[in-house]
C-alpha cells in the first residue's frame, strides 16, 4: 500500500485525515511492514467506511486488516443513532458472529502423543465438516425460532454442553433482543441441516498445544500453562447468517436513496439504525449471532464425546467464545462522555479490558480472552484486552492472520496430499474431506500471524498471553 | 467452456480474477445472458472441477432486481441457495434476460465428497467488483467478488 497519504502519529498508528467525503478520519494500527504489505484496497475501504452517516471518531483497521468487501477485513466502526449512525449488512459480512472458541482439556501434550492419531481419526469422524456435509439435528419451525432466540443457552437446555459454559461466551451465550420472525424462511431452509457442522474455507477444530507462555500471571488467570493441550473451534452462523447477509445487503442497497445516503460502495449498504429496516437488520442479525453460539455449543458437545471416548481422563470447560463478524451495542467513552454506540467489528474481535462488567467475573480482573486464528501449519494465539484497548479502537484487535495469496494462487503452487504429507513429519495430523481444500489453505497462504500478534500487543489493542501449534487440524 | 467467434477468439468463457480474502468470478459472453451463463460456470469452479461434475439434475431459477448488476448478484446467489439446500453442484446453465427479470436452469447432481473433493463452499456474492457491461469489443462482462 501507498503510505505517503498517511500522517504517520506513532510507531505503529498512521492516520488518514478526513478528506471529501469522508466525515472521520481512517486509522490504521500496524508496524510499517504490515503497512507497505497491505492493498490498497485497504485504504480506500478503511476511507469508505468514514463516509457513512453517524460514523464516531474514526473508521479503524486492525494490524491483519485485509482487502474485503464494503469494509475491509479487520475494520472497526462505532455509529451513534443520535447522530443519524446507520447499521450496515456490508459492516458485519455473510458470515454473521462467525467466531473461534478455545477449549481447556486438563492433558498435557504428553498425555496426547500415543492417542494422537485415534483422536484425529475420531474426530473427523464426529465432527461434520466441509461442503454439503449435514449435521444429526433436525429442527422444527418452533425449535428453530427457539435457537434463534436462545443461542447457546437454548443448546445447553437441548442437552449440548453445560450451563457452566455459558458465562465464557459473549453475552452469556444469548445475544439479547433477536427476532427470529425477522428471519426469512429461505435462511431458515438453508439452516435445516446444517446445525452442528463446522462449514469449509477457514474453519476448523483445531487440537492444540500451549508452546509458549508469554504472560504468566494472566495464563494462570485464564488456566493455561506450558504444555498444555487446548481445543479451538473457529467456525459461524452456517447458511443462515449467509443469507441474512445476502438479503439485507440488496434490501439495504436499494433502499439507501429513500434514506439520502450516498453509498461510496454499495457493498457498504446500510440503514439508519433509527428505520424499519435497520431494526428488521439488527432483530435477524442478532438471530443469527445466537445461530452461531448454538453452532459452538453443539460442535462442543460432539468434541466432549470424543474426548470422552478416546482421552476419558480429559475435561473440557471452555476458557472462552468469541465472536469476530457483528454489530453490537456497547457503551463507550468518547472525548469524556460515555455514548451508546452501535460497534461494527469486520473480521475483528471484541477485546474488552480489565474491569469490563462484560467479562466473566473469574477473568475480569485481567481483561478479556481474545482467541486469535493462525493457520493449520503454524501458530495460535491467546491475548487479553487491555484497559489502552478501550480507547484505541472501541475495545477492539485483530482476530487472525489473513492470506497472503489467493485460493487459485495457493493450488498452483501445493497439493494437498504433500500438505498433509508434510505437516505429518513435523507432528501435525490434518483431516479434511478435500484435498484441494487443503492445498487452499496451506499453511504458507497465510501472512505470519506473530507479526500480527505482536504489533497488536506492542500497540496495546490487546496482551499476548499464550501461542500455541496445532497438533490435529479438522479443515471443512 | 470456451466458444470461439469467427476470429479466433474466445469469446464465452469465465475465469477467477484475484482478491486478498475471497475469490473473483468473471464469465465473458456475446450477450448479456451469456456472461451470467459464465459467472455462474466460474462460481461452480470454485467449489470443484466442472469436469467432475455431471449435469444430470434440473434446477430452475427466477430473480428479479432493480439494475443488471444487483442481477448479477443475484442470480449468484440462487445459485448458492439452491446448492446448498440441495447439497448440488451445477456445471451447465442456461439464462434469460427480460427487463429485468432472470429466468435460468441448472443443471447438476448431489454432491459426493469423495469425488468432488468440493474445495470451499461460497458464503455469497457480494457488491464488491460488482460489474456488468458490454465491453469496447463488443462483448458482455458480469463479475464480482464472492465471500467463501
Amino acid at each position: 500500500m501507498d503510505i505517503s497519504c498517511f500522517k504517520h502519529l506513532s510507531e505503529f498508528e498512521w492516520h488518514l485525515p478526513a478528506t471529501g467525503a469522508m466525515r472521520v478520519p481512517a486509522v490504521i494500527y500496524a508496524d510499517e511492514a504490515l503497512m507497505r504489505a497491505m492493498d490498497d484496497k485497504v485504504r480506500e475501504q478503511a476511507a469508505n467506511v468514514a463516509m457513512l452517516p453517524g460514523i464516531v471518531r474514526a473508521s479503524y483497521a486492525m494490524p491483519d486488516a485485509h482487502w474485503g468487501y464494503g469494509f475491509p477485513i479487520g475494520g472497526v466502526a462505532a455509529f451513534d443513532p443520535e447522530q443519524g449512525g446507520v447499521v450496515s449488512a456490508g459492516g458485519v459480512g455473510f458470515d454473521i458472529s462467525c467466531g473461534v472458541r478455545c477449549l481447556h482439556t486438563g492433558l498435557k501434550a504428553g498425555d496426547l502423543t500415543p492417542l494422537q492419531e485415534r483422536l484425529a481419526d475420531a474426530l473427523f469422524y464426529a465432527i461434520p465438516a466441509g461442503v454439503g456435509s449435514t449435521g444429526q439435528l433436525r429442527l422444527s419451525a418452533t425449535e428453530m425460532d427457539a435457537m434463534l432466540s436462545g443461542g447457546a443457552s437454548w443448546a445447553v437446555k437441548r442437552g449440548f454442553g453445560d450451563a457452566a459454559d455459558l458465562e465464557r461466551i459473549e453475552e452469556g451465550g444469548q445475544m439479547q433482543s433477536a427476532e427470529p420472525s425477522q428471519v426469512s424462511e429461505q435462511a431458515k431452509k438453508r439452516q435445516r441441516d446444517e446445525m452442528g457442522t463446522l462449514g469449509s474455507g477457514n474453519h476448523y477444530l483445531e487440537v492444540q498445544r500451549v508452546v509458549e507462555v508469554c504472560d504468566e500471571r494472566i495464563a494462570q488467570a485464564y488456566g493455561l500453562a506450558q504444555d498444555d493441550v487446548v481445543v479451538s473451534i473457529h467456525c459461524g452462523s452456517r447458511g443462515l447468517g449467509h443469507q441474512i447477509g445476502t438479503e439485507f445487503l440488496k434490501q439495504m442497497a436499494v433502499a439507501a436513496a429513500s434514506h439520502h445516503i450516498v453509498l461510496p460502495d454499495r457493498e457498504l449498504a446500510c440503514a439508519p439504525i433509527d428505520s424499519a429496516i435497520g431494526r428488521q437488520y439488527l432483530g435477524a442479525m442478532r438471530a443469527a449471532i445466537n445461530c452461531a453460539l448454538a453452532n459452538r455449543q453443539i460442535l462442543t458437545h460432539l468434541l466432549r464425546q470424543v474426548f470422552a471416548e478416546v482421552l476419558p481422563q480429559a475435561r473440557l470447560p471452555l476458557l472462552y467464545d468469541v465472536s469476530h463478524n457483528t454489530c453490537k451495542v456497547e457503551e463507550h467513552e468518547v472525548d469524556g462522555h460515555k455514548r451508546r454506540l452501535f460497534v461494527h467489528r469486520k473480521g475483528a474481535t471484541r477485546a474488552f479490558g480489565p474491569g469490563h462488567p462484560d467479562i466473566p467475573p473469574a477473568l475480569r480482573p485481567f481483561g478479556q480472552p481474545v482467541l486469535i486464528g493462525g493457520s493449520m501449519g503454524t501458530a495460535s494465539y491467546i491475548l487479553a484486552g487491555t484497559e489502552r484497548g478501550m480507547q484505541l479502537a472501541y475495545g477492539s484487535a485483530c482476530h487472525g492472520a489473513g492470506r497472503a495469496m489467493s485460493r487459485h494462487e495457493a493450488t498452483r503452487r501445493w497439493r494437498g496430499r504433500e500438505v498433509i504429507d508434510q505437516l505429518a513429519e513435523r507432528g501435525i495430523l490434518i483431516r479434511s474431506p478435500s484435498f484441494r481444500g487443503v492445498a487452499e489453505e496451506a499453511p504458507d497462504a497465510y501472512k505470519d500471524v506473530s507479526a500480527v500478534v505482536e504489533v497488536s500487543d506492542k500497540v496495546g489493542l490487546a496482551r499476548k498471553v499464550a501461542r500455541l501449534a496445532p497438533l490435529v487440524c479438522i479443515k471443512g | 467452456m470456451n466458444m470461439a467467434n469467427e476470429a479466433g477468439h474466445a469469446v464465452q468463457h469465465w475465469e477467477h480474477f484475484a482478491h486478498e480474502a475471497d475469490m473473483g468470478v468473471r464469465g465473458i459472453g456475446s450477450t448479456c445472458a451469456e456472461a451470467f451463463e459464465q459467472a455462474a460456470l466460474a462460481l461452480s469452479a470454485i467449489v470443484t472441477d466442472l469436469a467432475a461434475i455431471c449435469p444430470t439434475q434440473k434446477v430452475e431459477i427466477a430473480c428479479t432486481a432493480p439494475d443488471v448488476e444487483l442481477l448479477l448478484a443475484d442470480w449468484l446467489n440462487a445459485i448458492i441457495f439452491e446448492m446448498a439446500t440441495r447439497h448440488m453442484l451445477f456445471s451447465r446453465y442456461e439464462v434469460k434476460l427480460a427487463d429485468g427479470h432472470l429466468a435460468g436452469v441448472a443443471w447438476g447432481e448431489p454432491v459426493e465428497a469423495a469425488r468432488h473433493q468440493p474445495a470451499v463452499e461460497p458464503k455469497g456474492a457480494t457488491y464488491t467488483s460488482l460489474v456488468v457491461r458490454r465491453q469496447q469489443d463488443g462483448n458482455w462482462l458480469a463479475q464480482c467478488i464472492v465471500d467463501v
